[in-house]
């Protein structure tokens, strides 16, 4: 255990290098939007567009900020926080290297035995955020926004769920560092049937988790103006902003501690430069780079779903598959292996 | 049922028990992301599923048929094609064509040629400004900028013929305002070379998609009796499996002598709708390359001296060339009185203009005949018991253009 004020210290780096991470994401997304549709993207702010972040932040912090006279006041203010506070408290549970590897320092914020369960818990608090801004804004889109968060929430929760369970039940763990530690070379190949299957899944679950495209219907911008978010302005909306793309490096980071070997880097790299594979940070951010990108194409390649289609989606395929994913696992541990 | 009775359907369901559900009225538009322009609609909402919907128009009114009546028949150019600004020079087509016949006017076949040429590029323009915009409805980014891009192309050849992108005032009554530049003819060719790679590039984008397919298929199905009994034309009604095509069955300016087909489906549902436009445009291509093809030198409009303007050469050695100038231009031409409707076909659907005559040298009464207009009329029943995320794919789908719709 570290000492009480090393956790702050780390808390606080962490919020700030999410938020930052957050802000050159947005440069990152939309530069690589452009380039899926043949235009620069933003590169007039400083050099390649780097400060432009920066110039969102002021106007965003400038921008009148409107609260709509008949919304419920209180928890007009309080969604944006709840969103923000649980998607950054969410992150903390997640290992970024291995034991000792931060100057002696261990590279994470919390080490939970309930690791996976606490990021679960977290997520879906932070929906709640989303419909009580939908809820309190007393704007019809609005609330037919929340509304379709919280459809979909009930739609995808079963599929990540179960998903997570069939690596739940090979690791014998819930906690992340465990379960990175496990070691996916050293399982009976058979093993393997289910994992990729939990992947697949886990992988659709995660986007409608984070309300991207095609699963973006909370805030389709098309059909209901804006969603939840229709009548925030400045901080607050920025605040909402910041809580969906810090969910999106929650999901990425997900992902790849429960499948790809989170913080662990390759050991054949090791003969050149020693203890490479255990470097912290730069493994599980080159992993979360990938879902990152994966993210960014989809949303550049694809149309939205209806929330019919996500429901019926969610409920017949991603839950059955997942279960029967788990239940397989359940049947190689028990009479297999 | 029509949009009226649509309206006075009460606004409340009866659920089990004592408690009454309401239905949530919400307002969409005027001012909306999608819905293509000033278009409101009121809809009442059970969940997100449409119990009633009523379109509001009127937001974008212009005037332009009253305005037409107190100009010159030459003047009426410059208002036609602000109404359906995507596909403008269907507007022009329309107007001139119905005027000619008033006139008995002998339109040359070079300019002939040179209508359908623009016109044909003017109506893949539109559509594909319709996938643009639709595949964006439904949450597709990226179609957009693939389809814009060609477009600039067009609109491009636009500039070089008549120096504007867009509101071309191009066509004249008996002709064209001047012949195309030279070059025309080169550009014309390039994009006819360039554009059909860019088709199969778009039907990747989305042709094969299951969730554009789920999205489409089944959805906001317009059979094609009801198809008739609202007075949908144009590939809207062709999506429904009735190949009525102004182009074929009609022809006018010398569209008889293009060999081209006439896309049809049978489905009458969003992706029937889609597919049907997509189809069009590599007919619309084919006649484009084949009048292109028959393009010959000649004269560009009407050589009687009562309609167009004479040549400015001849205004400094002939006084009889001065007198026509100086009366087409203070007064212009007299029609002979009657009536006279043209239908033509637009990238909506049939585009007519009926002028009433009375001799003067201004129409008496202009009547366009709106496809954009009465295609919305098919909107509330082919969205009343889809969802609210169908809606928007059925406006896209029957491509409205607001300015069309009003005028």
């Amino acid at each position: 255990m570290d000492p009480w004020y090393v956790t702050l210290i780390k808390a606080l780096v962490l919020c700030l290098v999410l938020l930052g991470g957050f802000a050159y994401m947005t440069v990152i997304e939309r530069k690589l939007l452009g380039r899926f549709q043949h235009r620069y993207g933003p590169n007039r702010v400083g050099p390649f567009g780097l400060l432009q972040p920066i110039a969102d932040a002021i106007k965003s912090i400038f921008k009148e900020d409107i609260t709509v006279s008949a919304a419920d006041k209180f928890v007009f203010y309080l969604a944006p926080f709840v969103s923000i506070v649980f998607a950054l408290t969410a992150f903390g549970a997640i290992p970024a290297g291995p034991a000792g590897s931060l100057f002696g320092f261990n590279p994470w914020v919390m080490d939970l035995d309930i690791g996976l369960l606490f990021v679960f818990a977290a997520t879906s608090i932070g929906v709640y955020g989303i419909f009580l801004g939908g809820w309190a804004s007393n704007s019809k889109y609005a609330l037919l926004g929340s509304l379709r968060a919280s459809a979909q929430m009930i739609s995808y929760e079963l599929g990540l769920g179960l998903s997570a369970l069939t690596v739940i039940m090979i690791a014998g763990s819930l906690n992340f560092r465990q379960i990175v530690e496990m070691g996916v070379w050293s399982l009976h190949p058979l093993l393997w049937i289910p994992l990729i299957i939990a992947f697949c899944t886990y992988v659709i679950s995660s986007i409608a988790e984070i309300n991207r495209t095609p699963f973006d219907m909370p805030e389709a911008e098309q059909e209901i103006v804006a969603g939840y978010l229709t009548e925030y302005s400045s901080i607050k909306w920025a605040l909402f902003q910041m809580a969906e793309y810090v969910n999106s490096f929650t999901a990425a980071a997900v992902i790849s501690t429960l499948f790809l070997g989170g913080y662990k880097g390759p050991v054949f790299l090791e003969p050149w430069i020693p203890g490479i594979s255990s470097w912290p940070f730069i493994w599980l951010i080159l992993k979360m780079a990938i879902f990152i990108f994966l993210f960014i194409w989809l949303r550049a390649t694809l149309p939205r779903l209806r929330y019919d289609q996500l429901m019926r989606f969610g409920w017949i395929y991603l839950f059955e598959i997942a279960l029967g994913g788990a239940i397989l696992t359940g049947f190689l541990i028990a009479f297999v292996i | 049922m029509t949009i009226k009775e649509a309206g006075t359907v009460s606004s409340s369901v009866q659920g089990h028990g004592d408690f009454e559900t309401k239905y949530m009225r919400v307002n969409v538009g005027p001012q909306h992301p999608s819905t293509h322009g000033v278009l409101r609609l009121v809809v009442d909402l059970d969940g997100e599923r449409i119990a009633n919907l009523i379109p509001q128009i009127g937001y974008l009114h212009t005037g332009f048929e009253k305005t037409m009546e107190n100009r010159t028949y030459q003047q009426g150019v410059t208002y036609t094609n602000r109404m359906d600004y995507l596909h403008g020079f269907a507007h022009d087509f329309a107007y001139c064509v119905s005027v000619e016949k008033l006139l008995d006017a002998q339109v040359p076949i070079r300019a002939q040629r040179v209508r359908v040429i623009l016109n044909e590029l003017n109506r893949i323009a539109s559509h594909l400004v319709f996938f643009a915009t639709g595949l964006l409805d439904m949450g597709a980014l990226t179609l957009y900028f693939y389809t814009m891009r060609e477009r600039e192309k067009i609109l491009d050849i636009f500039e070089m013929v008549c120096g504007v992108r867009m509101n071309y005032g191009y066509f004249r009554i008996g002709g064209l305002s001047r012949d195309v530049p030279e070059g025309f003819e080169d550009a014309v060719r390039a994009f006819i070379k360039d554009f059909p790679p860019m088709i199969k590039q778009y039907a990747a984008m989305f042709a094969k998609n299951d969730i554009f397919l789920q999205r489409t298929r089944d959805v906001g199905v317009v059979t094609q009796e009801m198809a008739l009994d609202y007075g949908l034309t144009g590939p809207s009604l062709r999506a429904t499996g009735l190949g009525l095509d102004f182009r074929k069955t009609q022809p006018y300016s010398s569209y008889e002598d293009y060999s081209f087909d006439v896309p049809t489906a049978t489905e009458g549902d969003i992706h029937a709708r889609f597919m049907v436009r997509f189809e069009e445009m590599g007919e619309s291509l084919k006649i484009v390359e084949q009048a292109l093809n028959r393009l010959e030198p000649g004269p560009y409009k009407d050589p009687d001296r009562r309609i167009s303007l004479p040549p400015r050469s001849e205004l400094e050695n002939s006084m009889e060339a001065v007198i026509f100038h100086f009366k087409l231009v203070t007064e212009g031409f007299h029609p002979p009185r009657g009536e006279v409707y043209v239908p033509t076909e637009s990238a909506r659907g049939e585009l007519g203009y009926y002028i009433v005559s009375d001799g003067g040298s201004m129409p008496y009464r202009v009547k366009v005949r709106i496809p954009s207009l009465m295609n919305l009329q098919s909107l509330a029943p082919a969205c009343i018991g889809g969802l609210f995320a169908d809606m928007v794919m059925n406006i896209a789908s029957f491509d409205p253009v607001l300015g069309d719709v009003d005028k």
